[in-house]
């Protein structure tokens, strides 16, 4: 394979000096990748500080966060793809136990049943992310590529039962990013463009049908995204402060620390799911196109890792877990934007939040093991 | 070959993943598009709007409440300030348990057990960031005492605020008035927008009548606040890119009132333990110098804020020390009105200065065996109109009553001031009574009952009967008689300030219609009549006044409560003290050009010459000499 332009770009030779460099590879850690997340949870750490209004609490919190969650990528780094192929199934079945078991003994938290404690407290759906597009590679590991229908049939199983349970918690955000990651894996495994179509067409019909098994919440959010003006002080409020806050951001910002619209509590979830509204305000549209494009650079490594995986399961799960941040990016941010409806879903690595930030970086772990893990295979 | 599996071509499945990550990319790159785009159209498109938007979010306009003008007397004496005092207030919202707080607070000390349903529904009904005010004015050591506490209570606090403060408040009570609490009442009287910041309004007395005057203009400010609308401190988060202005709001107007402390004092001492009123007046100009009503009570506690008990005590005492005995007590003013009924008679030709007429202790009308007493039982032997006065015989009254008739009697009377509001620039103010047989077809239903009958006449002209007045009235009686029947609109304001300017503006005296006798022959006899009350050997209150460095005129009255029956003789220490005879007093000094007239009445006092009279004349000592050894 060579290399064109871009994949020099991403390849990032000239990075690692000397003793970094040597300390990156014995740690299987990939620099620019590694240089990208640094440099989005710096970033993030700089909006949070801002957004939970200098509470000191909050922001060492989640530094205390992301240290362990990048503790946890390193750890995942050290893992060869070919034994984490292996645990797959193991871990996708341990993650269904725990997702029924939620479902029966789980800790209530703002309506949802979502927790599990046994001993520090966690949301198994935060394990699907991972387990479901791993599961999906490891059945497609095998296979003749495009996959045939009968896989088709049985990856489908594999993905909406994790998905259904998670929605049951109710947890509508994260069960659709663990079904768009599985169904990342089989879209870059070759599914064909045709069916694809296909399934598009019928999701109109499939979309009434998810309408009428929506809670009521879940509809509202849906009919506020569409007017939000109907509701101004209820479920509207969120979008109209949101597009208010970024809106008179403008190109600079109003300054770091200094929107009115976030410090003035006009804004709600402004530590969380509405971040980027912050950043939008604050350090304006600047700031905020910073923020995408290292985005962007973390996603295009990403990739890039992907193209060069030697096996058909690194390579899907790779593509798949940079492909599902895109997908946490961009929902994130047109959700916040008013584009699409609010479904809450955090802006990854920027968000106020423990689990997610961890499984995140775990995933980012395991392009990062899958990078420095390949081996030379006969051309 | 069909039984053996295709066996995986690693190169097209590369292939075929690029081509779906190619594939992935472009998609991504035209969602982050309309990402991009979207952000455009908010942040460089719609910028504006939406800054404007932001901005509207959190700007506030917040009154600022103007600082309630002074009250002074008329030597520059303060009567009404206003003082920074701490006072207890509760945040609701940053109230984790209301209940237990204030059953806490109670079992400090700090509220009453019985307030605290009260405090209950006033946290329920305003804003929940809005403070409610727990306890007006502490002391130090309620201050002291909360502030080691205060831990143990969040969302309760100490806050400084003006505090209208009466610093002689139960020696002006009546004439000052008190502030109280704003109710919705005052809102639908009030200028709303006026009092956007204000806590208290005025509600009676000077208070009241001279609101607009006292409360000033409201000021505003422009706060900058937070989605729940509690003010952010500017100085602590600058957002203030384009404030607006604000305005300052202008105090209200200082009052110079004519009232004299001294007076107040004096008459309020004087009337300690009774129920009565004393009112003075400058007959020059009608300036009023004392305007006192006992019991009084103490009007800081309406301007702090009362429990209802405590409340409700003042309201039923049975001195109901509430009453403005001085404009709304109507009494009959018994024979004070003898001077004016005197003047009308000369007027009218019904009597003249010698005739002379035997007073045997009663007299009755031709063909009635009817007796109307004289409160000498014995009678005053033969007088004439000047001995009439002095000694208040009643009979030579009952006598030329017929000659006056009560048309003239109450032409004359209104002419003083009788029967109609005097105008004092206080509302609540009664009118009293002046009869006629006029009004009499209209107060009755019964036709019988309309007719006047002669013995009505004759009852009237010793001010008993259906005759009432008030004291303000009987001190205008007074006062137009010292100023030889000029009149004047009673008023206890006599200038104004303007606290910033410093400009002054007097309010002129008002001249009320003189009374229609011009003869100064007449008004200098009756006079010299009044004068021998206070200081002849056989005036009714030559022991009122005895020994002053000055001339005085005076004339009691006695006025009867109850009607005692034909034949019964009275023992006045056998009457129930509430069943005794009100005593009346008017007086003014010196004789000539008189600076000023008094009247005094006490409730069941027994009697005019013995009871009112002392405090009349201590009240003229005061004002004329600066001093006096009575009371």
């Amino acid at each position: 394979m060579r290399f064109n332009d871009t994949q020099r770009l991403f390849a990032g030779k000239s990075m690692p000096i000397g003793g970094l460099g040597g300390i990156l590879q014995r740690l299987h850690l990939d620099g620019p990748l590694l240089g990208g997340l640094l440099l989005v949870s710096a970033l993030g750490l700089v909006v949070l500080y801002s957004a939970v209004a200098q509470n000191m609490d909050l922001w060492i919190q989640q530094c205390i966060r992301l240290f362990v969650a990048l503790a946890a990528m390193v750890i995942v780094a050290q893992l060869p793809p070919d034994l984490m192929r292996r645990w797959t199934p193991w871990g996708y079945l341990a993650g269904l136990f725990l997702l029924i078991l939620v479902l029966i003994t789980g800790d209530v938290g703002q309506g949802a049943r979502r927790w599990l404690d046994i001993g520090i407290r966690f949301q198994p759906s935060e394990i699907m992310k991972l387990a479901v597009p791993m599961m999906t590679a490891w059945y497609l590991h095998d296979r003749h590529l495009p996959p045939k229908f009968l896989d088709l049939v049985v990856i489908g199983v594999l993905i909406v039962v994790p998905t259904v349970l998670i929605a049951k918690q109710p947890d509508l955000g994260t069960s659709l990013l663990v079904a768009t990651a599985g169904v990342l894996v089989v879209i870059l495994a070759g599914l064909s463009i045709r069916l694809m179509l296909f399934l598009g067409v019928s999701a109109v019909p499939g979309g009434y049908l998810l309408w009428q098994f929506m809670k009521d919440y879940q509809k509202q959010r849906v009919l506020t995204l569409l007017n939000p003006d109907s509701d101004p002080l209820g479920a509207g409020y969120n979008i109209i402060q949101s597009k208010i806050a970024i809106g008179s951001g403008g190109l600079f910002g109003k300054g770091w620390m200094n929107g009115s619209q976030a410090q003035l509590e006009f804004l709600p979830e402004r530590d969380t799911d509405f971040i980027f509204a912050v950043m939008g305000e604050e350090l304006g549209m600047l700031g905020v196109l910073a923020l995408l494009g290292l985005y962007l650079f973390v996603i295009g490594r990403g990739l890039y890792i992907a193209i060069h995986a030697r096996d058909t399961y690194s390579r899907l799960l790779a593509g798949s877990i940079s492909l599902t941040f895109f997908v946490y990016v961009f929902v994130n941010t047109a959700m916040v934007t008013g584009l699409v409806p609010v479904v809450g879903v955090p802006l990854p690595l920027v968000s106020y939040g423990g689990t997610s930030m961890v499984t995140l970086l775990a995933g980012f772990g395991i392009l990062q093991s899958i990078h420095r893990h390949r081996k030379l295979l006969p051309h | 070959m069909s039984l053996i599996a295709p066996i995986k071509d690693h190169h097209s499945e590369a292939r075929l993943f690029v081509a779906r990550v190619i594939l992935s990319s472009v998609i991504a790159i035209i969602l982050l598009g309309t990402v991009i785009a979207r952000l455009v159209q908010l942040q460089i498109y719609d910028h504006e709007l939406f800054a404007e938007k932001s901005q509207g979010n959190r700007i506030r306009t917040e009154a600022v409440p103007p600082t309630r003008g002074l009250i002074f007397d008329r030597r520059g004496r303060v009567l009404a300030e206003n003082l920074p005092a701490y006072q207890l207030e509760l945040i609701p919202e940053q109230v984790t348990d209301l209940g237990d707080t204030l059953a806490r607070l109670a079992d400090i000390g700090m509220i009453k057990e019985e307030d605290i349903p009260r405090f209950n529904g006033l946290s329920q009904s305003g804003p929940r960031f809005k403070p409610i005010t727990l306890r007006f004015r502490l002391s130090e050591d309620e201050i002291a005492n909360f502030a080691v506490q205060r831990p143990r209570f969040p969302g309760v606090d100490l806050q400084p605020r003006l505090i209208r403060h009466y610093p002689d408040g139960e020696f002006i009570a009546h004439a000052i008035g008190y502030v109280g609490a704003l109710s919705t009442a005052d809102l639908g009287r009030l200028d709303v927008p006026e009092y956007a910041g204000t806590s208290h309004t005025g509600k009676t007395g000077v208070e009241h009548s001279y609101e607009e005057l006292l409360h000033g203009d409201v000021g505003f400010q422009q706060v900058v606040t937070n989605a729940f609308g509690r003010q952010v401190p500017v100085e602590a988060r600058d957002f203030s890119d384009a404030l607006p202005a604000s305005a300052v709001p202008k105090p209200g107007n200082n009052l110079y009132l004519s009232l004299d402390l001294d007076l107040q004092r004096l008459a309020t001492r004087a009337l300690a333990g009774k129920r009565g009123s004393v009112v003075a007046i400058d007959p020059a100009n009608g300036e009023v110098l004392a305007l006192v009503s006992a019991p009084t009570f103490d009007p800081n506690a309406f301007a702090t804020g009362m429990s209802p008990s405590e409340y409700n005590a003042l309201q039923n005492d049975e001195g109901r020390p509430l009453f403005n005995r001085a404009v709304r007590g109507t009494y009959p003013p018994g024979s004070t009105i003898k001077p004016m009924l005197s003047l009308a008679a000369l007027e009218v030709g019904a009597t003249n200065l010698t005739r002379r007429t035997v007073c045997i202790g009663w007299y009755s009308l031709p063909g009635s065996s009817h007796r109307y007493r004289d409160w000498k039982p014995q009678g005053h032997g033969e007088v004439d109109l000047h001995d009439a006065i002095s000694q208040s015989c009643d009979v030579y009254f009952y006598e030329i009553s017929r000659e006056i008739g009560i048309d003239a009697m109450h032409l004359y009377l209104d002419q003083f001031g009788l029967g109609k509001e005097s105008g004092l620039d206080m509302d609540g103010e009664s009118g009293g009574l002046n009869p006629s047989p006029e009004w009499k077809r209209q107060a009755f239903r019964e036709r019988a009952d309309q007719v006047w009958f002669p013995g009505e006449t004759i009852i009237a002209s010793i001010g008993q009967g259906y005759m009432l007045a008030t004291p303000l009235q009987l001190a205008g009686v007074a006062a137009a008689l010292g100023a030889r029947g000029k009149r004047f609109k009673p008023h206890l304001v006599a200038a104004y300030e303007d606290p910033i300017t410093g400009k002054r503006t007097l309010i002129a005296p008002e001249r009320l219609p003189s009374v229609s006798i011009e003869n100064e022959f007449y008004w200098e006899n009756v006079i010299a009549a009044m004068h021998d009350v206070m200081q002849s050997p056989t005036g009714t209150a030559r022991a009122a006044g005895a020994n002053a460095a000055y001339e005085m005129a005076g004339k009691s009255g006695t006025a009867q409560v109850f009607s005692i029956s034909q034949e019964e003789e009275y023992d006045e220490e056998e009457i129930e003290e509430r069943l005794r005879d009100h005593a009346l007093f008017i007086a003014f000094a010196p004789l000539d050009n008189p600076r000023i007239a008094v009247a005094v009445v006490v409730e069941n006092g027994s009697s005019g010459s013995r009871v009112a009279a002392p405090i009349a004349r201590a009240m003229m000592d005061q004002y004329l000499t600066g001093s006096t050894d009575a009371f």
